[in-house]
């Protein structure tokens, strides 16, 4: 090797650092800041979202209500005075109204609250168009109650509403036909008095949708049953779908051009727009198989279209994941292939497979587009049934009930929509959450 | 362990043992490579066949067509006649599932199943319905372990993960483990060559030791581990048996050129 004719190097000191290497270190020193200045933006960019979102939407998890007594009156309420709910049930919601504000009028002159500016309509517009709605179905459920004083507590009209939570102020109200400073200003006295309150709002989680004009009694109780039977769909039909199609390919299938071409469609089809998946769903499931529109199975089915693919390749590369030794190990103690792969592969495989159904879930529980297609945006108030008979009925879905509120005109939607994107999130991280337990645990057996 | 001497070419009775396996002009393609050229070899019961050869030369190939172990791999073809007591392994007949509970493996790296040393033992039983219930199953566990002079390490821990073991330990698993379902060949695709000099002793002499109940050919890159061990040597070179006969013939007067040269360590 040392060869007379090679030139010798000059000796150099390991003290100095030699201009090549000096260069070698620069360059390492900048691709760490590209590294980390890529992801203080991704940081950042994240910790804006959550706080645009939760300061938005914190407040839809709260709900200002009306507690005044109010005296059923059965001339008005049970005019035949048979106490027939089928009777009862003739008289509407219009026939309900003119007593709470009579209620509410009474009351405030009995607790000498001044009603300064403020007409016995506006007094009535400070109750939520949802209430009268919400006493009559009290009413028509527990009919002895007629003819009593009950304390009813009532929502709130949305700008009332918006005005304990800082949304509406008075000088707003002064450019806003649906509320005037009086009215706020009466609010702030009975608040003042203890009849108005904001306090935790369960119906929102467990509520149904409500029109246009009432955001005060919009809930996501639907969107979230229809979200939920989704996912047990999806569950149910790709988990076992996804997992044999993976096994199959991976373990069993001959390496031919045929199941090459599946490989390659597999991993396109997990790139394919997921309203494509929207088209296909309302094209087949409803068109041609007749399935009943907006209902979760059709949404359920739509969607398990789209996470297979990622459901398949997840569990493929989990698959080839586990060391080959293992197999040989099995088959040279004379397992069969189902053996060695149900005995061995899978349970190595099965933390993988767990994440990759999960991320799958998670990412079906926040696809909107295809579920549009289908009818699931449409205005659900009717409960759906328990599974399975539910699966039929129309339901919404949470990120499409996210999508529904944003389009509407009152300003008290605009929380609505962060609150239900919060809900949304907090399911999206428990998922991911159970993804990363679930994983951990396998991994810790051995 | 003086008997463990390197170069101690016993005086090793190999004459009339009976005939386990006989193959006879076995050659294997992959895709177009012919990997192995014409091979005949007759490996006897209870002893020990160390296939010798450099890297590459096709003896572990070789050993994995004695179970039919290169069925796995897609593009491996096999062609000529490997009787297993006057039986072909290749008949169509034949479920390789069966041949290889009779013809056991253990291979170049320990490869325990992640689970307890007691599930690694009793896996093999259990699929091929060798016990009845537990007891007989926790017996012939105990026996193999104790086959595999692992017992009294590992006794008062079966329910601990094989996985936890030291390599030699592992190794020692593994071949307790193809030991518990009582077969008549065992094939070793380089044992030792993942251990260190102690856990190699070991499993020689443990091997040593199988010899009394089974038939053992064992690939190995080691002449010395060959001659310690085994009482047949096949040398192949390039996918061709070169030399075969009694190991103290072939390492003190090999009739081949190449032979010499290997041994001697001029190829390799």
């Amino acid at each position: 090797m040392t060869d007379a004719s090679t030139p010798v190097p000059p000796k150099s000191s390991l003290y100095a650092t030699s201009d090549r290497v000096k260069r070698r270190n620069r360059s390492e020193t900048r691709f760490r800041a590209y590294g980390f200045a890529a992801i203080t933006v991704g940081v950042l960019a994240l910790i804006l979202l959550v706080i645009s979102i939760v300061s938005n939407g914190a407040s839809a998890f709260r709900q200002t209500y009306i507690t005044i007594p109010v005296e059923l009156t059965e001339a008005r309420l049970d005019p035949a005075g048979n106490r027939d709910p089928a009777e009862m049930a003739r008289v509407t919601t219009f026939g309900y109204a003119p007593l709470l504000a009579q209620a509410l009028q009474q009351h405030l002159q009995g607790q000498g609250i001044s009603m300064e500016g403020v007409t016995p309509r506006d007094l009535m517009a400070m109750i939520s168009q949802e209430a009268p709605a919400q006493v009559r179905a009290l009413v028509l459920a527990n009919p002895e109650i007629v003819g009593q004083t009950v304390t009813m507590e009532m929502l709130a009209g949305g700008r009332i509403d918006g005005y304990f939570k800082g949304r509406v102020t008075l000088e707003s109200a002064e450019r806003d036909s649906n509320v005037s400073p009086a009215q706020l200003l009466l609010a702030e006295r009975m608040a003042e008095a203890g009849l108005i309150e904001t306090r935790f709002n369960w119906a929102f989680i467990t509520g149904p949708d409500a029109s246009d004009q009432r955001p005060e009694a919009a809930g996501l109780g639907i969107a979230i049953l229809g979200s939920f039977y989704m996912m047990i769909v999806v569950l149910v039909l790709a988990l076992p779908i996804g997992v044999a199609a993976s096994i199959y390919l991976e373990e069993f299938a001959p390496q031919n051009r045929f199941t090459d071409a599946i490989e390659v469609n597999i991993s396109n089809l997990a790139a394919v727009p997921s309203i494509v998946f929207g088209i296909l769903g309302l094209a087949i499931f409803i068109n041609f198989a007749g399935l009943p529109q907006s209902a979760p199975i059709v949404g359920g089915l739509v969607l398990t279209l789209m996470t297979l693919p990622t459901i398949i390749i997840a569990t493929r590369a989990s698959l080839r994941a586990v060391p080959p030794s293992i197999r040989d190990a099995a088959l040279g103690l004379g397992a069969s292939k189902m053996q060695s792969v149900f005995h061995h592969v899978l349970p190595l495989a099965a933390p993988g497979i767990l994440t990759g159904t999960i991320i799958g879930l998670a990412q079906a529980l926040g696809e909107t587009a295809p579920l549009l297609l289908i009818g699931m945006v449409a205005f659900v108030r009717e409960f759906p049934d328990a599974p399975p008979e539910g699966f039929f009925d129309p339901t919404s879905a949470l990120p499409v009930q996210v999508y529904n509120w944003t389009q509407r005109s009152d300003p008290a939607f605009v929380e609505r929509a962060s609150g239900a994107t919060i809900v949304l999130l907090v399911f999206l991280l428990f998922m991911n959450a159970m993804a990363v337990i679930l994983r951990r645990r396998f991994e810790r057996r051995w | 362990m003086d008997d463990m001497n390197d170069m101690r070419l016993v005086e090793r009775a190999v004459d009339d043992k009976e005939l386990k396996i006989a193959a006879d002009g076995v050659d294997v393609f992959y895709g177009d490579t012919h990997a192995i050229k014409a091979v005949d070899v007759n490996i006897l019961d209870k002893t020990v066949t160390a296939f010798i050869g450099p890297s590459g030369c096709g003896k572990s190939t070789f050993l994995r067509c004695l179970n039919r172990m290169n069925d796995t791999i897609d593009v491996c073809r096999v062609t000529g006649n490997i009787l297993l007591d006057g039986e072909d392994i290749y008949h169509p007949k034949v479920d390789p599932v069966q041949l290889r509970a009779k013809v056991g493996m253990v291979f170049q790296k320990p490869n325990p199943f992640p689970k307890s040393i007691y599930d690694n033992v009793s896996y093999g039983p259990r699929i091929h319905g060798l016990a009845r219930n537990k007891s007989e199953l926790d017996e012939i566990v105990e026996k193999s372990l104790r086959r595999a002079a692992l017992w009294d390490e590992v006794k008062d821990r079966l329910t601990a993960p094989g996985t936890g073991l030291s390599g030699g330990q592992q190794q020692r698993l593994c071949i307790a483990r193809a030991v518990a379902t009582s077969p008549e060949v065992l094939l070793m695709d380089e044992p030792c060559s993942a251990l260190d000099p102690i856990a190699t002793a070991q499993v020689e002499e443990l091997i040593d030791e199988l010899r009394e109940r089974f038939s053992v050919v064992i690939v190995t890159h080691s002449m010395q581990q060959a001659a310690r061990v085994s009482q047949k040597t096949a040398f192949f070179h390039l996918g061709e048996l070169v030399e075969f006969g009694d190991t103290s013939q072939i390492f003190t007067n090999p009739k081949d050129p190449r032979t010499e040269s290997y041994i001697t360590g001029r190829i390799g």
